[in-house]
């Protein structure tokens, strides 16, 4: 049996190139999580590290006791991430069903006028200039919302796919027939039926949402529209402009003592992939059906 | 008579037209209006008299752009990423795919798939803050654990460049495998089992299938993906060279590309001009690339093509 000993082994061979490989992804996180857990006095001595000699959860109870800020910050994003994910989905579904219908009329002109935005775009700098100078969102909740991420060319032509194929036009044609509006069969019809792929796309937009910080780097420079990537990111760079200055005014050293310690930063950013950790076996059925959907030309 | 069918044709598909505005609306506003908005590189921009206002000035923002040594270091430093990313990426994802489809265990299998994909839903802020726990001067645990482990002295990590590029793609790496994986997996899972069992009754072995059933039928989608990214090479993941590094302005030989320089001429320093510039030579080189790179797709397999 030449055969079954060959599979045994590429199986033992999988099994640990899989086992090295999935630490080096995971044991990254567990420092994380662990320095999250140090106390801050080891962490001020030993530094970050995977066998510290005192855990402690002053940074959670930090977190929870003195920091209005962060949560802020939370809700920030998840009021983002909410409004931002449902506009995406509604206006999304509803440029993709006129384009599923065979007989709609300039369908191949609008395809290609979505289209066109995957090839080119104008850049960051016209972008910027526009939403900041022209419609004046610096410092409000619509810049975190409106630019770059309420609607995707790509989602739009997957949704429209699905519902071309999935959703028998004889459905739609009946309902006309019982004087059905078109907005009647779109919210009706269309959307219960399209259920699984607006999910999928739900998701990646939410996901979208709520990761990003580019349009906080952007346009938000008032603390108080913080999201929560926004506020880390802060934190860090902070952090990293007064330490890296080596002769530090009194100034800037009272200021490094004013930012949250070592162990908490770790604490918070613990706390922002939370809602990503506790959702990953749904996010990652949906994200793997996303990727079957769009496979190649992701 | 046609007026009236063309009544009736608009009385038709009016709701549907107007079901579709917000969404044209915004993809024209988000999209469209920044495209022409790319006439600013050939301005000098005075905020005074407004954009449009601005006098004219050819190319003098491309020129003053092009004597600079950044637009060779931002050139050089977006492909060369770039093409290191796409060799690994590929041949990594192959690799861990291959491995994740034939494992007999069902929820190793799961483990491992779950594992992989774990980093990329995370943001790029997230995974700034694990590098800093690693490289941090003070508290950081190579500086603090590894280094005088091995008899070594602390290293100041946000302030030599050199070392960046091997962190820059390790991190890329740990971060993007999973969706690279996952493509290639869906790849593998469409290929007909019954090759694998007729192979297997042949006696052929493990090694013998994936060397002439798996990579043979994974050719389209390699090829596919890799020129697609070659198509995206002038672009770069702005997170991973802004903000791993921590905008370190002592590192920016190594992390400086395209995306970062126009960001930080556009909102550090205020150069409007030169940073407009870059951000339109990155915009037409990048349409051209895509353009050929969909041309080579075509050629190759057409139904592969993106359009």
């Amino acid at each position: 049996m030449v055969h079954s000993r060959s599979n045994r082994r590429f199986q033992i061979l999988a099994h640990s190139v899989l086992l090295i490989f999935s630490l080096f992804v995971l044991l990254p996180f567990l420092l994380l999580f662990i320095s999250s857990f140090t106390e801050e006095a080891t962490l001020m001595v030993n530094g970050y590290s995977y066998f510290p000699e005192k855990l402690s959860l002053e940074s959670y109870s930090y977190i929870f006791k003195n920091a209005p800020k962060i949560f802020r910050a939370y809700a920030v994003t998840i009021l983002v991430t909410a409004v931002g994910t449902f506009i995406n989905i509604l206006m999304s579904s509803m440029i993709a069903y006129p384009l599923s219908l065979k007989n709609f009329p300039c369908r191949r002109i609008i395809t290609f006028y979505l289209f066109f935005t995957m090839l080119f775009n104008g850049g960051l700098v016209p972008t910027y200039l526009m939403y900041a100078n022209f419609f004046h969102i610096k410092n409000t909740l619509f810049a975190l919302i409106i630019p770059a991420f309420l609607l995707s060319a790509m989602n739009v032509l997957l949704i429209r796919t699905y519902i071309s194929t999935s959703v028998p036009d004889a459905l739609f044609e009946a309902a006309q027939v019982d004087g059905a509006s078109e907005f009647t069969i779109f919210f009706k019809i269309v959307i219960p039926l399209s259920k699984p792929i607006l999910v999928t796309m739900g998701l990646f937009a939410g996901l979208a949402y709520w990761n990003d910080w580019t349009n906080g780097l952007y346009y938000i420079t008032d603390s108080k529209l913080y999201s929560i990537q926004n506020l880390l990111n802060k934190m860090i760079t902070d952090i990293q402009v007064l330490t890296s200055d080596s002769n530090i005014s009194s100034q800037a050293a009272a200021e490094v003592s004013k930012l949250p310690a070592v162990g908490i930063r770790m604490a918070i950013a613990v706390v922002a992939m939370l809602p990503i950790l506790i959702l990953f076996p749904f996010v990652q059925k949906y994200f793997q059906k996303g990727i079957a959907l769009g496979a190649v030309k992701g | 008579m046609k007026a009236a069918k063309r009544k009736r044709q608009i009385k038709r598909w009016l709701p549907l037209f107007l079901m579709m505005a917000p969404g044209l609306i915004y993809v024209f506003i988000n999209n469209y209006i920044p495209m022409f908005g790319i006439v600013i590189a050939f301005k000098k921009v005075n905020f005074q008299k407004g954009i449009f206002a601005s006098d004219w000035v050819g190319l003098e923002n491309f020129k003053f752009l092009f004597t600079t040594d950044d637009a060779w270091i931002i050139t050089r430093n977006t492909i060369l990423y770039n093409l290191v990313f796409i060799v690994l990426n590929t041949v990594i994802g192959i690799v861990m795919a291959i491995f994740i489809c034939d494992i007999t265990c069902k929820w190793a299998k799961k483990l491992y798939q779950s594992a992989v994909l774990l980093p990329y839903l995370m943001s790029i802020v997230i995974i700034s803050y694990i590098v800093y726990a690693f490289l941090a001067t003070e508290n950081g645990m190579l500086n603090n654990s590894i280094l005088p482990m091995l008899g070594k002295e602390p290293v100041s990590w946000y302030s030599e460049p050199k070392y960046w590029p091997f962190i820059l793609i390790l991190v890329h790496i740990w971060k993007g495998i999973g969706y690279g994986c996952l493509i290639y997996i869906s790849s593998i899972n469409g290929i007909d089992r019954s090759f694998f069992e007729a192979a297997g009754l042949d006696g052929a072995s493990k090694w013998q299938q994936i060397r002439y059933i798996t990579l043979p039928s994974l050719v389209p989608s390699i090829i596919t993906l890799t020129l697609l990214s070659v198509g995206r090479i002038f672009y770069s993941d702005f997170g991973l060279f802004y903000q791993v590094p921590l905008d370190s302005g002592a590192l920016y030989s190594t992390t400086n590309v395209i995306d970062t320089y126009v960001y930080r001429g556009l909102l550090k320093l205020g150069n409007t001009g030169m940073s407009s510039a870059a951000g339109v030579y990155q915009s037409i080189v990048g349409f051209i690339l895509v353009l050929t790179a969909n041309m080579a797709v075509r050629k190759i397999s057409k139904e592969n093509a993106l359009f």
